[in-house]
């Protein structure tokens, strides 16, 4: 089998064992939900709900503002207790619809099967996705109707559905493919039509020899799809990565990946576009990976939207040890939490919790210019000299070493042996490199 | 934990188990191999005086440290690593005062000065090894046949070059290559230099480019400037201090460049420089001179050898 990949990256230890050959499990219902109305990048939505009101499994309770936006729906059904600002995985507060489920999980009217994806236009499934609330189910949450609005000139000609999982820890994907791998091609197929392209790939690290006999099989006879090979190597799914690999092209820097014609959706997203076809369920659940060596019995869960990570926690046999660091997300690019009372989002792809050892902060020392960093960037920047101006706060520097094409995959801390802050101090001149944009362009 | 406040910090969240330590560590193990033939051939001396070189090296970067109110970071084994090198980089009959002094200047001067590890501008053992050469030449030059009834000798290469009247035959190639010849305690042999090259290279603490480059370009021209006779060519790949230098002091992190780019240049300019000073300069050996030019214009080709970016657009002609 023919295996692709791009140039630079790193491996990490895959740390999948404890959860890759756990099936999926339904996490118990919870008591209460606490919904933020931002779960996506973009404008935060309105409440269309108020305290006392009742509402039902997936009715919409916030409305999408603007067009980068998504609408949030309910998860359970039940009573509006509070509509408040609280604490979220972003690590800022954000206004929150609380709801009191009335544990009958009866469903809201608005959720109709939409029929057979031939009998549906381009529009009508766009209009479909965007209503369901979908985003990326990558982590980044980014509203999935957007991206398949590229600009006209763009010439789009291909879809790539992210399979590769390269986060370590994370097998939310790969059990997804495994178990319901009908709903991640009727999700490609959803979005080859809105596109109107005939090729279609799915990506897969080998790493997950299971879920690519799996998809091939499911693919078999879908014109156009293809399931891709890919060496399991971080940052294998980072978007610019992926399409290089599966297509030898290059988004153009600074560009978007519709300029290298190809439009890139994480399977996860897929499969939650196949459900809103097929039931007309909105985003209200999704998968998620709760394991690390603070964890006593790491599972995959299927978890309701707003559930508290402290209930998630205590199905998993609760903390083993005395855990000192919970993370959103992977180990390579997820976020880590202060405290635990914040809920799951359309973007929680995993709960990592790491023990006391782990998470020990190392110490970083002296660079000592052996070049991995430059080895590993899988944009070909020389992460210690980015890293050094942006430490000493030049960062015009930093700008002319082109620290706004990083892609903070954090492949460059992760091998450096004197431990230092590459990827992070180049976060930090990026964000003052936009700040100093956005400061020019206003006068 | 559980109801308190867990540990925030930017990602990634988790560290590879590379350190600094690990790697000088990897350093001074491919270094042994080199140090017991400096011992069988050249006798516990070489032994002495490595233990000298490490010793002083490691205790003048506790005192500077300790001086300028920085963290002592001794623990990192690079101090080791140079002092082994100092050592290698002598002849065996060297005073051990000199060693000392040798030791002292490249820990003092050319790594503490310039802000310790990675800092140094230059290699501190080849700049040590300058320096003794300048201040003490009839020391530094002073060689012996390896063995216990050990005589005055010449090295080969300044054999070949005739710049020396010793009535001594040229050793033939199997010796040089196994390191039986007069030299610098860990130069003369190329075989044990080889196994700890080797070893880098599994280990991953070096990358083939500067060593094979190095010494390939040092026998392309020493076929060239010899008026094309091919018998020169083992001389000036195995003799001297070429192995040593490409190996262990051309690929020192701190002074050569961090691009793959950048590195091919710096070694096909060690490799020039040394060939032409072997040749036509007034000294029989150019490796470590080489090496400290090139280590000059280390920023240079860093900044003229950036990566191409990934999705850099082309700028049409």
């Amino acid at each position: 089998m023919k295996k692709l990949t791009f140039k630079g990256g790193t491996h990490p230890p895959h740390s999948k064992k404890a959860t890759e050959k756990l099936a999926l499990e339904k996490a118990n219902a919870p008591k209460t939900v606490v919904i933020p109305m931002q779960q996506h990048i973009g404008a935060p939505c309105d409440p269309i709900v108020a305290v006392g009101d009742e509402v039902k499994v997936g009715q919409k309770i916030g409305e999408a503002k603007g067009f980068v936006s998504v609408p949030v729906h309910s998860s359970v059904s039940g009573k509006v207790t509070a509509i408040e600002p609280r604490m979220y995985s972003g690590g800022t507060k954000v206004t929150c619809v609380v709801i009191e489920s009335d544990m009958q999980d009866t469903i809201h009217e608005s959720v109709t099967s939409k029929g057979s994806l031939e009998a549906l236009s381009a529009d009508d499934i766009k209009n479909i996705i965007k209503e369901a609330g979908i985003v990326g189910m990558g982590g980044a949450a980014f509203p999935t109707h957007v991206k398949l609005a590229p600009p006209p000139e763009k010439n789009v000609d291909t879809v790539i559905l992210n399979g590769a999982e390269c986060e370590p820890y994370l097998t939310a994907d790969h059990r997804l493919m495994l178990e319901n791998p009908e709903d991640v091609v009727l999700g490609l197929q959803a979005f080859m039509k809105v596109l109107n392209v005939s090729k279609g790939y799915i990506g897969i690290e080998d790493n997950k020899v299971d879920a690519i006999e799996v998809m091939q099989k499911a693919a078999q006879g879908k014109a156009g799809i293809e399931v891709v090979v890919l060496h399991a190597k971080y940052p294998q799914g980072a978007e610019k990565q992926l399409i290089n690999a599966c297509t030898g092209r290059e988004v153009p820097s600074g560009g978007l990946p519709a300029d290298a014609g190809v439009v890139v959706n994480n399977v996860g997203t897929a499969a939650a576009v196949a459900k809103a076809i097929k039931t007309g369920m909105p985003l209200v659940e999704r998968i998620v990976t709760i394991t690390g060596a603070g964890i006593n019995n790491p599972k995959n869960l299927l978890v309701k939207i707003g559930t508290n990570f402290r209930e998630v926690v205590d199905q998993c046999g609760g903390f083993k040890g005395n855990p000192q660091k919970i993370i959103a997300g992977g180990p390579m690019m997820g976020i880590a939490q202060f405290h635990i009372d914040i809920p799951v989002i359309k973007g929680t792809s995993g709960i990592l919790v790491l023990s006391e050892e782990e998470a020990r902060l190392p110490e970083s020392s002296n660079c000592i210019r052996c070049g991995k960093c430059v080895d590993v960037c899988p944009i070909n920047l020389m992460p210690a000299g980015l890293s050094a101006h942006a430490l000493l706060d030049n960062y015009d520097q930093a700008e002319g070493l082109h620290a706004m094409d990083c892609i903070e995959c954090g492949s460059c801390s992760f091998v450096c042996p004197a431990k230092r802050p590459l990827v992070e101090s180049i976060r930090l001149a990026k964000r003052e490199i936009l700040a100093k944009r956005r400061k020019a362009q206003a006068k | 934990m559980e109801n308190g406040r867990f540990l925030v910090s930017s990602s990634p969240h988790i560290r590879s188990g590379e350190s600094t330590q690990r790697i000088m560590m990897d350093v001074a193990i491919a270094l042994l191999p080199a140090l017991f033939s400096g011992i069988w051939f050249f006798g516990l001396r070489a032994l002495m005086m490595t233990i000298v070189a490490v010793v002083f090296a490691v205790a003048s970067e506790v005192v500077m440290q300790k001086v300028m109110k920085r963290p002592v970071t001794v623990k990192d084994f690079s101090a080791v690593v140079t002092g082994m090198l100092i050592a290698f980089n002598v002849p065996s009959t060297l005073p051990l005062w000199m060693v000392a002094i040798g030791a002292i200047f490249a820990i003092v001067i050319v790594k503490q000065c310039f802000g310790g590890v990675g800092h140094n501008f230059i290699n501190p053992a080849l700049a040590a090894r300058a320096m003794l050469l300048a201040s003490w030449p009839v020391d530094m030059t002073a060689w012996v046949t390896p063995g216990v009834d050990a005589v005055t000798t010449a090295t080969p290469l300044a054999l070949i070059k005739g710049t020396e009247a010793v009535n001594v035959v040229l050793p033939n190639v199997m010796d040089l290559f196994v390191g039986n010849v007069g030299g610098c305690i860990g130069e003369t042999s190329a075989l044990a230099l080889l196994i700890g090259g080797l070893y880098l290279l599994y280990r991953k603490v070096i990358s083939y480019r500067i060593p094979v480059i190095y010494i390939a370009t040092v026998g392309v021209f020493a076929f060239m400037f010899s008026g094309f006779d091919l018998s020169y060519v083992p001389y000036h790949v195995f003799a001297g201090g070429l192995f040593l230098g490409a190996i262990f002091m051309a690929t020192d992190y701190s002074s050569s460049p961090m691009t793959a780019k950048g590195q091919i240049i710096f070694a096909i300019g060690c490799g020039f420089l040394t060939s032409v000073i072997r040749f036509f300069g007034g000294y029989p050996e150019g490796v470590s001179y080489s090496i400290l030019l090139m280590n000059i214009a280390t920023p240079l080709i860093d900044r003229f050898t950036l990566p191409r970016k990934f999705g850099e657009v082309k700028k049409s002609a």
